[in-house]
C-alpha cells in the first residue's frame, strides 16, 4: 500500500551532474548492461544480473537464507529444547562466554551460577562460582532428545557445557527458567513460517481474484473491487484482533496457528488483488493478448499462459514485501496474547512476556526476542527493495 | 466535479451499512457471549432469580436466542431509530455513553500523528530528492528505512523502558493519575496536552518513514521532467524552481494518499493504545474483545471503520479539488 513509485535515477541537480547526464544521453551504448551480453540472457537471469550489483539487497537476501535455515536446524543450534525447564535456574540472566580464568587465557568457558533468594523471598540473586569453569564444548549430548530437521531422534546439540549441574544460558532464561536462545530459535519456525504460509495464500488469492476482476470486468470486477473496499474499510490491526478473538479457545495450537494464518491473509489479499488487476487491464488489450484470443485460444489459456506470467515480477516484490509485515502481524497478536496460544513459541508468544514494565526492568533480557523481528523485517526490506529496483529497472 | 462528490456520498451509506454487517459478524463469531458466561457463573452461585430475570430480559430485548440475522436488525434498527448501540454488558452502561469518549481520544491522538506525518514526511522527502545521493538523503533514508520497520508495539516498548531507565518516567496514559476521575477543567486540558506529544509521535513514526518516501520518489519523478528543466533555463532560482514549480506537482500523490495513511494510524494507533494505556477505542476494543462484550466490541469495529470512511472521502474530495487534470466521469 505504501509502495513508493519506481524512481527515475535522471540526476537533476549540480551542473556536473547535468553534464554527466548529457553526456551519458550522448553516447548510445549508455546503459549498463553491455548490449551483446544482455541479448542472450533470459529475463530471470537479467533480474538476478540486476539484483546482485545490490550490496543491501543481497546483504538482506543472505539473512534471510540464514534465518531460514537457523529455523530448519533450530533443534541442533539450541543448547536446550526449547520447554525444558531449569527449576533452579528461574530468571536467570544472559552470559557471555568469558576467556581469561585465574589471569591465564582459556578456551571458551562460563562459570556455574546458583540462584539465592533474596532475605524478603521476594527475588532471586544469582552468583558465579568463578573457581570452576566450564568449557563450551562442541557437539554435545543433551539430556532431551529431539527431531534433528523434524525426522531423525537425537540428543546431539551443537555447543553447550555437557554438564548437567551446570547448564549455560548464553540469552538467560524465563519465569519457567527455560533457556532463552532455544526458545527464540525454535520460535523462529513459527514466525518465519507463518510469513511463508501466510504470503503465499494472499499472493494465490490475491492474484486469482485479481486477474478474474481484471480480465473479465463487468459485474466480476464491481463485485470484487467494492468486496476489496470493504475489507479494507477496516483498520488492520483492530480487524484481525476481533478475527483472532473468534477463534474458539479450545482449539490446538497447531489449529490456532493455521486460524492465525488464515486470518492473516484473508485481510491482506485485497491490496495486492488491486495491484493484479491493475496490472491485467494495462495488458489486456495488448497485442500478443489479442493474437492469442483470435487464434482461438481458450480464457484459460489466455489467463494462465499470458497473463498470470507478465504479473511474475510485480507478484516477486509484493510477495517479498508482505512477507515482514506477515511475521509482525503474527508478533502483534501474539505479543497481545490474541495469537499463538502455549505450548507452540513464536517471538510474538515470548515477547509477551515482556508485556509488563515492571518485569522488564527486573529482567531486561526478556526484550531480546525483539532482535531477531527488527532483523527479519529489515532484511526483507532490504531485499525486496532490490528486488523492486531490479525488476522494474526494464518497465 | 459536484457530480463526483455526490456519486462519492451516494457510495458512502451503503458502505457503512455493509461494514456494520461485517462488524457484527465478526463480533458474534467466537461461541458464547458474556451474557452466557454471566449465566453460568449466577447458576453456579445457586441463581440469583432476580438477576436470572434480568439476563432473561436483556436477552428478550436484544433477541439474543433469535437467529443473527434478526439480531442484527434489531441492532441496526435500534441505531437508526434511537441511537442506541445495545449495552455493554461488562461495563453494565449502554454502549453509547461508554464509545463516545474513548472515540474522541483516538481522534485526538490519530489526529495529531497525521498532523505530524504531513508537517515532516513533506519536506524531509523534498529534501531527500533535491540531495539524491549525497550524505543528507543517506542519512534521512537510512532513518525512515528503520522507522519502516521497527513495529509500533515495539517502539511503544522501548518507549517505555527508555523513559523508566533514563527519566525515571513512565510515559503511560493520557493524563496524570489525580485527573482521570476529574471533570473536565482548565488545568485537565493543560494535562492532556503534556501526554499527547509523545504517543501521538509513537504512533507517527511508520507513517512518517513511508510518506516520505513516496514523497521523495515522487519529486524525484518530477525534477525530471522537462518542465522543470526549462524553468532551470530560464533562470529562475532554484527556490522557486523547487518550491513553486516542482512541489506543487509533486505532492499530489501524497494528497491522494491521505487516505490510506488513515487506516495505518488507526491500526498503529489501536496497539500503542494498549501498551501505554491510552483511552482510545482501539483500548477499549481490545478489553471488549476479551470479555466477549459484543455489542460494545461491535460499535468499536462499526466506529473505526466509519473514521476511516469517512477520512477516505475527504481525501479524494480534496485530490479533486487539488488535482483539477483528473476528470471523473
Amino acid at each position: 500500500m505504501t509502495d513508493p513509485p519506481p524512481e527515475k535515477t535522471t540526476p537533476v541537480g549540480d551542473a556536473a551532474e547535468e553534464r554527466a547526464m548529457l553526456l551519458a544521453a550522448a553516447t548510445p551504448a549508455a546503459s549498463t548492461d553491455s548490449v551483446d551480453e544482455v541479448k542472450y540472457l533470459t529475463q530471470r537471469q537479467l533480474w538476478w544480473r540486476r539484483l546482485r550489483r545490490s550490496k543491501l539487497g543481497m546483504a538482506g537476501g543472505t539473512i534471510v537464507v540464514l534465518l531460514y535455515l537457523s529455523a530448519i536446524f533450530a533443534g541442533f543450534l539450541s543448547p536446550y529444547s526449547p520447554n525444558e525447564q531449569f527449576i533452579s535456574h528461574i530468571h536467570a540472566p544472559p552470559q557471555l562466554p568469558k576467556l581469561l580464568h585465574d589471569g591465564g587465557l582459556q578456551r571458551p568457558f562460563v562459570y556455574p551460577t546458583a540462584a539465592q533468594l533474596t532475605e524478603d523471598g521476594l527475588e532471586r540473586v544469582y552468583s558465579m562460582d568463578t573457581d570452576a569453569p566450564r568449557p563450551i564444548r562442541f557437539f554435545v549430548r543433551g539430556e532431551e532428545s529431539y527431531k534433528f530437521i523434524g525426522l531423525v531422534p537425537t540428543t546431539l546439540r551443537l555447543f553447550g557445557t555437557g554438564e548437567a549441574d551446570a547448564p549455560w544460558f548464553p540469552l538467560g532464561t524465563d519465569r519457567m527458567g527455560r533457556c532463552q536462545l532455544s526458545r527464540i530459535l525454535h520460535g523462529g519456525r513459527i514466525s518465519l513460517t507463518i510469513g511463508l504460509i501466510g504470503v503465499a495464500i494472499t499472493t494465490i488469492l490475491g492474484t486469482v481474484i485479481g486477474v478474474a476482476s481484471g480480465y473479465f470486468g463487468g459485474l466480476t470486477d464491481t463485485v470484487v473491487q467494492r468486496l476489496i473496499e470493504l475489507l479494507m474499510s477496516f483498520p488492520a490491526i483492530p480487524l484481525w484482533m476481533a478475527l483472532a478473538a473468534a477463534l474458539p479457545p479450545d482449539w490446538s495450537s497447531l489449529k490456532v496457528y493455521f486460524g492465525i494464518v488464515t486470518i492473516l491473509s484473508v485481510v491482506g489479499w485485497g491490496g495486492l488483488a488491486r495491484q493484479v488487476r491493475g496490472l491485467v487491464l494495462a495488458t489486456r488489450e495488448a497485442d500478443y493478448i489479442k493474437a492469442a484470443k483470435s487464434a482461438g485460444a481458450t480464457h484459460r489459456h489466455v489467463i494462465f499462459k499470458h497473463l498470470v506470467p507478465s504479473t511474475y515480477g510485480y507478484l516477486i516484490v509484493i510477495a517479498t514485501l508482505a512477507i515482514p509485515a506477515t511475521i509482525l502481524g503474527e508478533t502483534a497478536l501474539s505479543f497481545l496474547g490474541l495469537g499463538i496460544r502455549p505450548p507452540m513459541t513464536s517471538w510474538g508468544v515470548l515477547l509477551e512476556e515482556a508485556q509488563h514494565v515492571r518485569v522488564i526492568v527486573q529482567f531486561p533480557w526478556l526484550l531480546l526476542p525483539a532482535l531477531p523481528v527488527l532483523l527479519t523485517v529489515v532484511a526483507f526490506n532490504f531485499l525486496g527493495d532490490a528486488l523492486r529496483d531490479a525488476i522494474n529497472q526494464e518497465r | 466535479m459536484g457530480s463526483y462528490i455526490l456519486r462519492r456520498l451516494m457510495i458512502f451509506v451503503p458502505m457503512l451499512f455493509a461494514v456494520s454487517l461485517v462488524s457484527f459478524v465478526i463480533i458474534q463469531l467466537p461461541p458464547g457471549s458474556y451474557l452466557d458466561q454471566k449465566i453460568v457463573e449466577l447458576q453456579a452461585q445457586g441463581g440469583d432469580a432476580s438477576s436470572l430475570g434480568q439476563i432473561e430480559a436483556l436477552k428478550r430485548r436484544y433477541g439474543l436466542d433469535a437467529p443473527i440475522w434478526k439480531q442484527y436488525l434489531m441492532w441496526i434498527g435500534g441505531i437508526l431509530t434511537e441511537g442506541d448501540f445495545g449495552e455493554s454488558f461488562a461495563y453494565d452502561k449502554p454502549v453509547n455513553q461508554l464509545v463516545w469518549s474513548f472515540l474522541g481520544f483516538t481522534l485526538l491522538v490519530s489526529g495529531t500523528s497525521f498532523v505530524l506525518v504531513y508537517l515532516l514526511a513533506i519536506p524531509l522527502g523534498c529534501i531527500a530528492a533535491v540531495k539524491k545521493g549525497k550524505p543528507t538523503d543517506h542519512v534521512i533514508s537510512g532513518v525512515s528505512f528503520i522507522g519502516m520497520s521497527v513495529p509500533e508495539f515495539m517502539l511503544a516498548l522501548l518507549l517505555l523502558v527508555l523513559g523508566l531507565f533514563a527519566l525515571d518516567y513512565l510515559f503511560v496514559g493520557l493524563f496524570s493519575p489525580e485527573f482521570y476521575f476529574q471533570p473536565w477543567s482548565w488545568a485537565k486540558v493543560v494535562d492532556l496536552l503534556k501526554h499527547l506529544p509523545v504517543p501521538a509521535a509513537v504512533v507517527a513514526v511508520n507513517g512518517t518513514a513511508g510518506l516520505m518516501r513516496i514523497m521523495r520518489g515522487s519529486m524525484l519523478d518530477v525534477l525530471a521532467e522537462p518542465y522543470i528543466l526549462t524553468a532551470r533555463a530560464k533562470g529562475l532560482s532554484r527556490r522557486q524552481v523547487f518550491g513553486k514549480h516542482a512541489l506543487r506537482m509533486a505532492i499530489n500523490p501524497i494528497i491522494s494518499i491521505m487516505g490510506m495513511s488513515l487506516p495505518g494510524l488507526l491500526s498503529g494507533s489501536a496497539i500503542i493504545a494498549i501498551v501505554l494505556n491510552l483511552p482510545t477505542a482501539g483500548y477499549l476494543l481490545f478489553e471488549s474483545l476479551k470479555t466477549q462484550d459484543m455489542y460494545l466490541a461491535g460499535t468499536l469495529m462499526l466506529m473505526l471503520a466509519a473514521l476511516l470512511l469517512v477520512g477516505n472521502l475527504i481525501s479524494d474530495i480534496a485530490l479533486a479539488i487539488v488535482d483539477p487534470r483528473i476528470r471523473y466521469d
